[in-house]
């Protein structure tokens, strides 16, 4: 590592974000591990994608601003960007779980939309 | 490298292994084809972040460009596969 030695404060808080963002990916992962259906499971990555990726962003943004001497916001595009982003396949993917899960005859709650039977005149 | 962050950035690289570890052990195990893909969207989001703390390890800001596209092939790589198991086609 070249460049200038960061000062004290900055390290300890850069060294806890980043420590803070990879114990709360580990707790993420041990939860998606755990978690006995898929259903609970599915919450468990969120955790990384919200707290534990902005933990490690704001790490870097700390980290880089400090070491190039003016005002670093490039990680904050990766975390805007999860952000937007992680929503929509797990949406995706609950859905077509559910989809499966009913086609399989398993409990789970019936599909919300109105199937109009033929024949019948919808009001 | 200083002193502090010279034992906290590989001991987040551990945890950061541990936990794709745990995410590789649900995508094998997995019961059933959701669970491998939610196990490889997590393992793609673990990915991403042990990319930026090997650049915050080496200094540089070139690691960045790599977790970006890791995050990007990861968006759409899940809702790819999410689609497929909803409709059986990626493309209608």
């Amino acid at each position: 590592m070249t460049g200038l030695v960061l000062p004290m404060w900055a390290e300890i808080s850069v060294a806890a974000l980043v420590l803070a963002g990879a114990g709360l990916a580990l707790l993420g992962s041990f939860g998606l591990l755990r978690l006995p259906t898929f259903f609970e499971r599915v919450h468990a990555p969120a955790i990384i994608a919200t707290l534990g990726c902005w933990c490690v962003m704001w790490g870097m943004v700390l980290f880089f601003s400090l070491r190039q001497g003016e005002l670093a916001v490039f990680p904050l595009l990766i975390a805007v960007f999860i952000a937007i982003t992680v929503p929509i396949p797990t949406i995706f993917l609950m859905r077509a779980s559910l989809f499966r899960a009913r086609q399989m005859g398993q409990d789970v709650p019936p599909s919300v939309s109105r199937v109009v039977p033929p024949g019948v005149k919808d009001s | 490298m200083n002193p502090i962050l010279s034992w906290a950035l590989p001991l987040a690289l551990c945890m950061l292994a541990l936990a794709m570890l745990c995410t590789m052990i649900r995508l094998i195990k997995g019961p059933s084809a959701q669970d491998r893909v939610l196990a490889l969207d997590c393992m793609y989001l673990n990915g991403m972040l042990a990319m930026l703390v090997l650049g915050l390890i080496d200094g540089s800001s070139h690691y960045f460009e790599a977790a970006l596209l890791i995050a990007l092939l990861g968006f759409v790589g899940t809702t790819a596969m999410a689609k497929f198991l909803l409709r059986g086609e990626v493309i209608e």
